[in-house]
Protein backbone atom coordinates (compact mmCIF):
# COMPACT_ATOMS: atom_id res chain seq x y z
CA UNK A 1 0.00 0.00 0.00
CA UNK A 2 3.08 1.85 0.99
CA UNK A 3 4.85 1.63 -1.93
CA UNK A 4 1.92 2.56 -4.95
CA UNK A 5 1.30 5.45 -2.97
CA UNK A 6 4.60 6.62 -3.15
CA UNK A 7 4.67 5.51 -7.09
CA UNK A 8 1.38 7.41 -7.22
CA UNK A 9 2.85 10.51 -5.58
CA UNK A 10 5.84 10.07 -7.91
CA UNK A 11 4.06 10.26 -10.92
CA UNK A 12 1.82 13.10 -9.91
CA UNK A 13 4.76 15.11 -8.85
CA UNK A 14 6.78 14.45 -12.25
CA UNK A 15 3.21 16.00 -14.27
CA UNK A 16 3.80 18.96 -11.95
CA UNK A 17 7.27 19.12 -13.17
CA UNK A 18 6.55 18.99 -16.59
CA UNK A 19 4.30 21.34 -17.11
CA UNK A 20 5.18 24.14 -19.28
CA UNK A 21 7.77 26.75 -17.62
CA UNK A 22 6.69 30.25 -16.66
CA UNK A 23 9.76 31.71 -18.58
CA UNK A 24 11.82 29.62 -20.42
CA UNK A 25 14.89 32.22 -20.27
CA UNK A 26 14.77 31.70 -15.94
CA UNK A 27 14.57 27.77 -16.55
CA UNK A 28 17.69 28.28 -19.18
CA UNK A 29 19.16 30.33 -16.53
CA UNK A 30 18.64 27.53 -13.51
CA UNK A 31 19.56 24.52 -15.76
CA UNK A 32 23.59 26.62 -16.50
CA UNK A 33 23.94 27.08 -12.43
CA UNK A 34 22.27 23.37 -12.27
CA UNK A 35 25.26 21.79 -14.60
CA UNK A 36 27.40 23.95 -13.00
CA UNK A 37 26.70 22.74 -9.17
CA UNK A 38 25.54 19.04 -10.09
CA UNK A 39 28.31 18.62 -13.41
CA UNK A 40 30.82 20.38 -12.98
CA UNK A 41 31.52 19.66 -9.38
CA UNK A 42 31.65 16.36 -9.84
CA UNK A 43 33.79 16.15 -12.36
CA UNK A 44 37.02 15.96 -9.51
CA UNK A 45 35.49 12.90 -7.82
CA UNK A 46 34.39 11.06 -11.20
CA UNK A 47 37.92 11.59 -12.32
CA UNK A 48 39.97 10.13 -8.87
CA UNK A 49 37.93 6.96 -8.61
CA UNK A 50 37.79 6.04 -12.05
CA UNK A 51 41.70 6.53 -12.49
CA UNK A 52 42.15 4.08 -9.60
CA UNK A 53 39.32 1.81 -10.66
CA UNK A 54 40.56 1.44 -13.80
CA UNK A 55 44.30 0.82 -12.01
CA UNK A 56 42.78 -1.96 -9.94
CA UNK A 57 40.87 -3.68 -12.49
CA UNK A 58 44.03 -4.05 -14.49
CA UNK A 59 45.90 -5.66 -11.96
CA UNK A 60 43.60 -7.84 -10.75
CA UNK A 61 42.92 -9.08 -14.12
CA UNK A 62 46.40 -9.37 -14.51
CA UNK A 63 46.99 -11.49 -11.63
CA UNK A 64 44.02 -13.19 -12.11
CA UNK A 65 45.02 -14.67 -15.84
CA UNK A 66 48.73 -14.95 -14.53
CA UNK A 67 48.97 -18.00 -17.27
CA UNK A 68 51.01 -18.57 -20.16
CA UNK A 69 47.39 -20.11 -22.03
CA UNK A 70 46.32 -16.48 -21.91
CA UNK A 71 47.38 -13.67 -24.04
CA UNK A 72 48.70 -10.19 -22.23
CA UNK A 73 45.99 -8.50 -24.52
CA UNK A 74 43.45 -10.04 -22.17
CA UNK A 75 44.37 -7.54 -19.59
CA UNK A 76 43.57 -4.18 -21.64
CA UNK A 77 40.37 -6.13 -23.36
CA UNK A 78 39.04 -6.98 -19.66
CA UNK A 79 39.83 -3.43 -18.20
CA UNK A 80 38.18 -2.06 -21.27
CA UNK A 81 34.67 -3.79 -21.31
CA UNK A 82 34.29 -3.80 -17.46
CA UNK A 83 34.72 -0.10 -17.77
CA UNK A 84 32.57 0.57 -20.51
CA UNK A 85 29.74 -1.83 -19.48
CA UNK A 86 29.41 -1.03 -16.10
CA UNK A 87 31.91 0.75 -14.25
CA UNK A 88 31.56 4.26 -16.14
CA UNK A 89 27.83 4.02 -15.93
CA UNK A 90 26.49 1.88 -13.26
CA UNK A 91 29.15 2.56 -10.35
CA UNK A 92 29.52 5.82 -11.54
CA UNK A 93 25.91 6.29 -11.04
CA UNK A 94 26.02 5.06 -7.55
CA UNK A 95 28.59 7.48 -6.84
CA UNK A 96 26.34 10.35 -8.05
CA UNK A 97 23.71 8.83 -6.33
CA UNK A 98 25.70 9.29 -3.01
CA UNK A 99 27.03 13.02 -4.07
CA UNK A 100 24.06 14.51 -6.34
CA UNK A 101 21.52 12.82 -5.20
CA UNK A 102 22.07 13.78 -0.76
CA UNK A 103 22.40 17.54 -2.65
CA UNK A 104 19.36 17.86 -4.53
CA UNK A 105 17.51 15.66 -1.55
CA UNK A 106 18.76 18.07 1.41
CA UNK A 107 18.90 20.97 -0.58
CA UNK A 108 14.93 21.15 -1.84
CA UNK A 109 14.64 19.75 1.94
CA UNK A 110 15.81 22.62 3.30
CA UNK A 111 13.70 24.61 1.05
CA UNK A 112 10.53 23.28 2.44
CA UNK A 113 11.09 23.60 6.06
CA UNK A 114 12.15 26.90 5.63
CA UNK A 115 8.70 27.84 4.04
CA UNK A 116 10.77 28.66 0.29
CA UNK A 117 8.97 26.29 -1.35
CA UNK A 118 5.72 28.04 -0.10
CA UNK A 119 6.73 31.41 -0.91
CA UNK A 120 7.27 30.13 -4.65
CA UNK A 121 3.62 28.82 -4.86
CA UNK A 122 2.50 31.76 -3.18
CA UNK A 123 4.03 33.99 -6.01
CA UNK A 124 2.14 31.58 -8.29
CA UNK A 125 5.55 30.11 -9.63
CA UNK A 126 5.03 25.98 -10.04
CA UNK A 127 7.72 25.08 -7.13
CA UNK A 128 8.15 21.45 -8.53
CA UNK A 129 8.71 22.57 -11.75
CA UNK A 130 10.69 25.35 -11.01
CA UNK A 131 12.94 23.27 -8.30
CA UNK A 132 12.90 20.15 -10.50
CA UNK A 133 12.92 20.61 -13.91
CA UNK A 134 16.40 21.97 -14.43
CA UNK A 135 18.18 19.69 -12.25
CA UNK A 136 16.74 16.76 -14.48
CA UNK A 137 17.87 18.66 -17.33
CA UNK A 138 21.30 18.61 -15.78
CA UNK A 139 21.83 15.66 -14.85
CA UNK A 140 20.67 14.31 -17.84
CA UNK A 141 22.93 16.36 -20.36
CA UNK A 142 26.02 15.89 -17.83
CA UNK A 143 26.11 12.59 -16.74
CA UNK A 144 26.84 10.88 -20.08
CA UNK A 145 30.08 13.83 -20.43
CA UNK A 146 31.03 12.04 -17.03
CA UNK A 147 31.04 9.06 -18.09
CA UNK A 148 32.56 9.01 -21.43
CA UNK A 149 35.13 11.24 -19.16
CA UNK A 150 35.01 8.58 -16.64
CA UNK A 151 36.19 5.47 -19.74
CA UNK A 152 39.38 7.14 -20.75
CA UNK A 153 40.60 8.02 -17.11
CA UNK A 154 39.65 4.69 -16.37
CA UNK A 155 41.26 3.04 -19.81
CA UNK A 156 44.12 5.29 -18.58
CA UNK A 157 44.47 4.37 -15.40
CA UNK A 158 45.06 0.84 -16.02
CA UNK A 159 47.49 1.61 -18.59
CA UNK A 160 49.57 3.20 -15.83
CA UNK A 161 49.31 0.82 -13.65
CA UNK A 162 49.81 -2.00 -15.82
CA UNK A 163 52.83 -0.47 -17.23
CA UNK A 164 54.36 0.68 -13.66
CA UNK A 165 54.17 -2.87 -12.10
CA UNK A 166 55.27 -4.55 -14.99
CA UNK A 167 52.33 -6.70 -15.60
CA UNK A 168 52.09 -5.83 -19.30
CA UNK A 169 53.56 -3.97 -22.35
CA UNK A 170 51.93 -0.77 -23.59
CA UNK A 171 51.85 -2.68 -26.88
CA UNK A 172 49.84 -4.95 -25.18
CA UNK A 173 47.59 -3.15 -23.64
CA UNK A 174 46.42 -0.91 -26.70
CA UNK A 175 46.13 -3.86 -28.79
CA UNK A 176 43.76 -5.56 -25.70
CA UNK A 177 41.66 -1.87 -25.67
CA UNK A 178 41.54 -2.16 -29.37
CA UNK A 179 40.46 -5.59 -29.88
CA UNK A 180 37.19 -6.77 -30.36
CA UNK A 181 36.22 -3.23 -29.93
CA UNK A 182 31.79 -2.85 -30.30
CA UNK A 183 31.40 0.72 -30.05
CA UNK A 184 27.61 0.26 -29.36
CA UNK A 185 29.09 -0.61 -25.92
CA UNK A 186 29.37 3.24 -25.20
CA UNK A 187 26.45 4.14 -26.85
CA UNK A 188 24.65 1.39 -24.22
CA UNK A 189 26.74 3.04 -21.15
CA UNK A 190 25.73 6.22 -22.29
CA UNK A 191 21.53 5.16 -22.46
CA UNK A 192 22.11 3.69 -18.96
CA UNK A 193 23.50 7.01 -17.20
CA UNK A 194 21.02 8.89 -18.86
CA UNK A 195 18.22 7.11 -17.19
CA UNK A 196 20.30 6.37 -13.83
CA UNK A 197 20.75 10.08 -14.04
CA UNK A 198 16.91 10.65 -14.64
CA UNK A 199 15.94 8.24 -11.72
CA UNK A 200 19.18 9.76 -9.38
CA UNK A 201 17.24 13.42 -9.68
CA UNK A 202 13.19 12.82 -9.97
CA UNK A 203 13.93 10.06 -6.72
CA UNK A 204 16.48 12.32 -4.40
CA UNK A 205 14.08 15.94 -5.62
CA UNK A 206 10.66 13.63 -4.47
CA UNK A 207 12.01 12.81 -0.87
CA UNK A 208 13.06 16.52 -1.47
CA UNK A 209 10.11 17.76 -1.94
CA UNK A 210 7.89 16.35 0.66
CA UNK A 211 9.93 16.33 3.66
CA UNK A 212 7.92 17.77 6.80
CA UNK A 213 9.42 18.36 9.80
CA UNK A 214 12.40 19.85 11.22
CA UNK A 215 16.49 19.35 10.30
CA UNK A 216 16.10 16.00 11.39
CA UNK A 217 13.89 14.96 8.47
CA UNK A 218 16.00 16.70 5.76
CA UNK A 219 18.75 14.24 6.92
CA UNK A 220 16.28 11.37 7.04
CA UNK A 221 15.11 12.14 3.16
CA UNK A 222 18.46 12.78 2.15
CA UNK A 223 19.67 9.10 3.21
CA UNK A 224 16.44 7.94 1.65
CA UNK A 225 17.34 9.30 -1.25
CA UNK A 226 20.53 7.98 -1.89
CA UNK A 227 19.69 4.48 -0.72
CA UNK A 228 16.44 4.67 -2.85
CA UNK A 229 18.20 6.24 -5.65
CA UNK A 230 20.79 3.20 -5.76
CA UNK A 231 18.34 0.24 -5.37
CA UNK A 232 16.54 1.62 -8.52
CA UNK A 233 19.43 1.86 -10.46
CA UNK A 234 20.58 -1.67 -9.67
CA UNK A 235 17.16 -2.61 -10.68
CA UNK A 236 16.98 -0.43 -13.84
CA UNK A 237 20.72 -1.62 -14.71
CA UNK A 238 19.50 -5.14 -15.31
CA UNK A 239 15.82 -4.11 -16.95
CA UNK A 240 18.50 -1.97 -19.68
CA UNK A 241 21.16 -4.37 -19.53
CA UNK A 242 17.99 -7.35 -21.00
CA UNK A 243 16.71 -4.70 -23.25
CA UNK A 244 19.56 -2.92 -24.61
CA UNK A 245 22.27 -5.98 -24.91
CA UNK A 246 20.12 -9.07 -25.26
CA UNK B 1 -11.90 42.21 1.00
CA UNK B 2 -11.57 38.43 1.52
CA UNK B 3 -14.81 36.47 3.07
CA UNK B 4 -14.11 33.13 4.63
CA UNK B 5 -17.35 31.07 4.79
CA UNK B 6 -17.57 27.98 6.76
CA UNK B 7 -14.25 26.24 6.35
CA UNK B 8 -12.94 23.04 7.98
CA UNK B 9 -9.51 21.44 7.51
CA UNK B 10 -8.39 18.14 9.70
CA UNK B 11 -5.42 16.50 9.80
CA UNK B 12 -5.31 12.68 10.16
CA UNK B 13 -8.87 12.31 11.31
CA UNK B 14 -8.40 15.34 13.68
CA UNK B 15 -9.95 18.66 13.29
CA UNK B 16 -7.32 21.65 13.32
CA UNK B 17 -10.52 24.14 11.32
CA UNK B 18 -14.26 23.64 12.64
CA UNK B 19 -16.45 25.35 11.13
CA UNK B 20 -14.91 29.07 10.24
CA UNK B 21 -17.17 32.34 9.17
CA UNK B 22 -15.13 35.64 8.94
CA UNK B 23 -14.74 38.70 6.62
CA UNK B 24 -11.44 40.69 6.04
CA UNK B 25 -11.89 44.14 4.88
CA UNK B 26 -9.87 45.62 2.50
CA UNK B 27 -7.27 48.89 3.30
CA UNK B 28 -7.55 47.30 6.94
CA UNK B 29 -5.06 45.01 8.94
CA UNK B 30 -6.98 41.99 9.94
CA UNK B 31 -5.42 40.23 12.87
CA UNK B 32 -6.17 36.75 13.61
CA UNK B 33 -4.86 35.83 17.41
CA UNK B 34 -4.67 33.02 19.44
CA UNK B 35 -2.46 30.75 21.76
CA UNK B 36 -0.05 28.37 19.01
CA UNK B 37 -1.43 25.03 18.54
CA UNK B 38 -4.96 27.25 17.85
CA UNK B 39 -5.07 26.84 14.44
CA UNK B 40 -4.00 30.43 13.06
CA UNK B 41 -1.17 29.16 10.70
CA UNK B 42 -3.50 26.41 9.37
CA UNK B 43 -6.12 29.18 8.80
CA UNK B 44 -4.06 31.39 6.94
CA UNK B 45 -2.37 28.75 4.76
CA UNK B 46 -5.81 27.76 4.00
CA UNK B 47 -6.85 31.06 3.18
CA UNK B 48 -3.97 31.16 0.69
CA UNK B 49 -4.82 28.05 -0.63
CA UNK B 50 -1.28 26.20 1.12
CA UNK B 51 -3.50 23.58 2.32
CA UNK B 52 -6.63 22.40 0.52
CA UNK B 53 -9.81 22.90 2.64
CA UNK B 54 -12.45 20.12 3.72
CA UNK B 55 -15.27 21.96 2.65
CA UNK B 56 -16.92 25.99 2.56
CA UNK B 57 -15.54 28.84 0.15
CA UNK B 58 -12.70 31.54 0.38
CA UNK B 59 -13.81 34.18 -1.64
CA UNK B 60 -11.45 36.87 -2.85
CA UNK B 61 -13.31 39.97 -3.89
CA UNK B 62 -15.77 38.24 -5.46
CA UNK B 63 -14.03 34.87 -6.98
CA UNK B 64 -14.55 32.08 -5.18
CA UNK B 65 -10.58 31.17 -4.94
CA UNK B 66 -10.72 27.43 -3.43
CA UNK B 67 -12.77 26.24 -6.68
CA UNK B 68 -10.31 28.15 -9.06
CA UNK B 69 -8.33 25.41 -11.44
CA UNK B 70 -4.56 25.11 -10.80
CA UNK B 71 -3.68 27.73 -13.86
CA UNK B 72 -6.20 30.63 -12.54
CA UNK B 73 -5.34 29.64 -9.25
CA UNK B 74 -1.43 30.50 -9.86
CA UNK B 75 -3.31 33.55 -11.53
CA UNK B 76 -4.61 34.56 -8.33
CA UNK B 77 -1.43 34.03 -6.62
CA UNK B 78 0.15 37.04 -8.26
CA UNK B 79 -1.92 39.83 -6.60
CA UNK B 80 -0.98 37.46 -2.92
CA UNK B 81 2.47 38.78 -0.85
CA UNK B 82 2.83 36.63 2.04
CA UNK B 83 5.35 36.81 4.93
CA UNK B 84 6.14 34.22 6.57
CA UNK B 85 7.37 33.69 10.28
CA UNK B 86 11.01 33.24 9.16
CA UNK B 87 10.78 35.41 6.12
CA UNK B 88 11.51 32.56 3.75
CA UNK B 89 13.87 34.26 1.69
CA UNK B 90 16.16 32.08 -0.65
CA UNK B 91 18.75 31.43 0.46
CA UNK B 92 21.16 31.00 -2.31
CA UNK B 93 20.21 34.95 -3.82
CA UNK B 94 21.34 38.15 -2.80
CA UNK B 95 18.90 40.25 -0.78
CA UNK B 96 18.23 42.45 -4.46
CA UNK B 97 17.64 39.38 -6.23
CA UNK B 98 15.03 38.22 -3.25
CA UNK B 99 12.97 41.61 -3.95
CA UNK B 100 13.43 40.97 -8.06
CA UNK B 101 12.75 37.19 -8.17
CA UNK B 102 8.47 38.38 -8.69
CA UNK B 103 9.29 40.68 -11.33
CA UNK B 104 11.67 38.28 -13.08
CA UNK B 105 9.32 35.82 -12.79
CA UNK B 106 6.32 37.92 -14.21
CA UNK B 107 7.02 40.84 -15.71
CA UNK B 108 8.60 41.76 -18.79
CA UNK B 109 10.61 44.51 -17.48
CA UNK B 110 14.61 45.48 -18.46
CA UNK B 111 16.80 44.60 -15.81
CA UNK B 112 17.22 47.96 -14.83
CA UNK B 113 14.05 49.17 -14.07
CA UNK B 114 13.74 45.40 -12.19
CA UNK B 115 16.35 46.92 -9.92
CA UNK B 116 14.79 50.23 -9.90
CA UNK B 117 11.84 48.54 -8.36
CA UNK B 118 13.91 46.43 -6.03
CA UNK B 119 15.43 49.26 -4.52
CA UNK B 120 12.58 50.76 -4.47
CA UNK B 121 11.15 48.59 -2.14
CA UNK B 122 13.99 47.70 -0.08
CA UNK B 123 13.90 51.69 0.98
CA UNK B 124 10.39 51.83 1.39
CA UNK B 125 10.77 49.17 4.42
CA UNK B 126 14.00 50.78 5.50
CA UNK B 127 16.88 48.38 3.94
CA UNK B 128 19.55 50.66 1.92
CA UNK B 129 23.23 49.48 1.88
CA UNK B 130 22.80 45.47 2.34
CA UNK B 131 21.28 44.37 -1.67
CA UNK B 132 24.54 42.25 -2.39
CA UNK B 133 24.28 40.48 1.33
CA UNK B 134 23.41 37.57 1.60
CA UNK B 135 19.92 36.06 3.98
CA UNK B 136 22.50 34.30 6.10
CA UNK B 137 24.56 37.63 6.41
CA UNK B 138 21.46 39.76 7.49
CA UNK B 139 19.67 39.77 11.42
CA UNK B 140 16.42 38.35 12.01
CA UNK B 141 14.23 41.62 11.34
CA UNK B 142 15.70 43.03 7.96
CA UNK B 143 15.16 39.13 6.73
CA UNK B 144 11.58 40.03 7.70
CA UNK B 145 11.26 43.47 6.08
CA UNK B 146 13.56 42.11 2.78
CA UNK B 147 10.45 39.53 3.18
CA UNK B 148 8.20 42.33 2.80
CA UNK B 149 10.00 44.63 0.03
CA UNK B 150 9.46 41.19 -1.89
CA UNK B 151 5.83 40.40 -1.10
CA UNK B 152 4.80 44.37 -2.18
CA UNK B 153 7.20 43.73 -5.19
CA UNK B 154 4.60 43.14 -7.46
CA UNK B 155 2.16 45.17 -6.11
CA UNK B 156 -0.44 42.73 -4.69
CA UNK B 157 -3.87 43.14 -3.60
CA UNK B 158 -3.75 40.88 -0.44
CA UNK B 159 -1.15 40.76 1.99
CA UNK B 160 -0.64 37.45 4.51
CA UNK B 161 1.73 37.47 7.65
CA UNK B 162 2.46 34.82 9.42
CA UNK B 163 3.94 35.69 13.00
CA UNK B 164 5.37 38.34 11.66
CA UNK B 165 6.86 39.53 14.84
CA UNK B 166 8.38 35.78 16.36
CA UNK B 167 11.70 36.05 17.24
CA UNK B 168 11.99 40.07 16.96
CA UNK B 169 12.82 42.02 19.67
CA UNK B 170 9.90 44.67 21.03
CA UNK B 171 11.35 47.15 18.82
CA UNK B 172 12.36 45.98 16.05
CA UNK B 173 8.30 44.50 16.35
CA UNK B 174 6.88 47.33 16.58
CA UNK B 175 8.60 48.93 13.63
CA UNK B 176 7.84 45.92 11.34
CA UNK B 177 3.99 46.42 13.36
CA UNK B 178 4.02 49.85 11.81
CA UNK B 179 5.43 49.00 8.49
CA UNK B 180 2.96 46.35 7.63
CA UNK B 181 0.35 49.24 8.50
CA UNK B 182 1.46 51.89 6.35
CA UNK B 183 1.62 49.41 3.40
CA UNK B 184 -1.49 48.76 4.01
CA UNK B 185 -3.14 52.09 4.24
CA UNK B 186 -0.66 53.25 0.79
CA UNK B 187 -1.42 49.87 -1.40
CA UNK B 188 -4.95 49.87 -0.08
CA UNK B 189 -4.55 46.09 0.14
CA UNK B 190 -6.32 43.61 2.54
CA UNK B 191 -3.95 42.37 5.27
CA UNK B 192 -4.13 39.55 7.35
CA UNK B 193 -1.92 38.91 10.31
CA UNK B 194 -1.36 35.67 12.39
CA UNK B 195 -0.28 36.96 15.62
CA UNK B 196 -0.18 36.02 19.56
CA UNK B 197 1.91 39.13 20.21
CA UNK B 198 -0.82 41.53 22.16
CA UNK B 199 1.78 44.70 21.72
CA UNK B 200 0.46 44.15 17.69
CA UNK B 201 -3.30 43.94 18.53
CA UNK B 202 -2.99 47.19 20.45
CA UNK B 203 -0.79 48.63 17.49
CA UNK B 204 -2.43 47.65 14.19
CA UNK B 205 -5.27 45.76 14.89
CA UNK B 206 -8.37 47.31 12.50
CA UNK B 207 -9.94 43.67 12.86
CA UNK B 208 -9.27 41.28 15.58
CA UNK B 209 -10.65 37.91 14.92
CA UNK B 210 -9.50 35.18 18.16
CA UNK B 211 -8.99 31.53 17.01
CA UNK B 212 -9.50 29.12 20.32
CA UNK B 213 -9.30 25.39 19.74
CA UNK B 214 -9.83 25.88 15.83
CA UNK B 215 -12.63 28.07 16.41
CA UNK B 216 -13.74 31.19 16.12
CA UNK B 217 -14.43 32.36 19.47
CA UNK B 218 -14.47 35.89 19.17
CA UNK B 219 -14.39 39.12 16.89
CA UNK B 220 -14.44 42.76 17.13
CA UNK B 221 -11.84 45.91 17.15
CA UNK B 222 -8.67 46.69 19.66
CA UNK B 223 -10.97 49.01 21.18
CA UNK B 224 -13.22 46.43 22.18
CA UNK B 225 -11.26 43.49 23.31
CA UNK B 226 -10.73 45.06 26.92
CA UNK B 227 -14.20 45.42 27.34
CA UNK B 228 -15.21 41.41 26.15
CA UNK B 229 -16.78 39.30 28.47
CA UNK B 230 -15.04 36.11 26.65
CA UNK B 231 -13.94 33.73 29.12
CA UNK B 232 -11.26 32.61 26.88
CA UNK B 233 -10.53 35.49 25.17
CA UNK B 234 -9.56 37.14 28.45
CA UNK B 235 -7.37 34.18 29.61
CA UNK B 236 -5.57 34.75 26.54
CA UNK B 237 -4.91 38.41 26.43
CA UNK B 238 -4.55 39.07 30.24
CA UNK B 239 -2.51 35.63 30.41
CA UNK B 240 0.86 38.80 31.48
CA UNK B 241 1.29 40.22 34.51
CA UNK B 242 1.51 43.42 32.43
CA UNK B 243 -1.59 43.48 30.37
CA UNK B 244 -3.65 42.82 34.08
CA UNK B 245 -1.90 45.63 35.32
CA UNK B 246 -2.88 47.61 32.30
CA UNK B 247 -6.56 46.38 32.85
CA UNK B 248 -6.55 47.37 36.38
CA UNK B 249 -5.33 50.91 35.94
CA UNK B 250 -8.15 50.96 32.96
CA UNK B 251 -10.76 49.56 35.34
CA UNK B 252 -9.77 52.34 37.59
CA UNK B 253 -10.21 55.01 35.60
Amino acid sequence: MGLFYHIGKYFLLLFRVFAKPEKFKIYYRETIKEIDKLGLNSIWIVAVISVFMGAVITIQTAYNTDNPMYPKYLIGLTARDTLLLEFSSTIIALILAGKIGSNIASEIGTMRITEQIDALEIMGVNSASYLILPRIIASVIFTPFLTLMSMIIGIFGGWVAGVSTGVMTTQDYVYGIQYAFIPYYIVYALIKIAIFAFLITTISAYHGYYTSGGSLEVGKSSTKAVVHSSIFILLFNVILTQLLLS
Amino acid sequence: MIEVKNIAKSFNGVPVLKNIDVLFEKGKTNLIIGQSGSGKTVLLKSIVGLHDIEQGKVIFDGTVFNELNFKDKKEMRKQIGMLFQGGALFDSATVEENVMYPLNMFTELTYSEKRDRANECLKRVNIINANQLYPAEISGGMKKRVAIARAIALNPRYLFCDEPNSGLDPQTAILIDDLIKEITVEYNMTTIVNTHDMNSVMEIGDKVVFIYNGAKWWEGTRDDIFDSENEELNKFIFASKLSQKIRDLKNRH
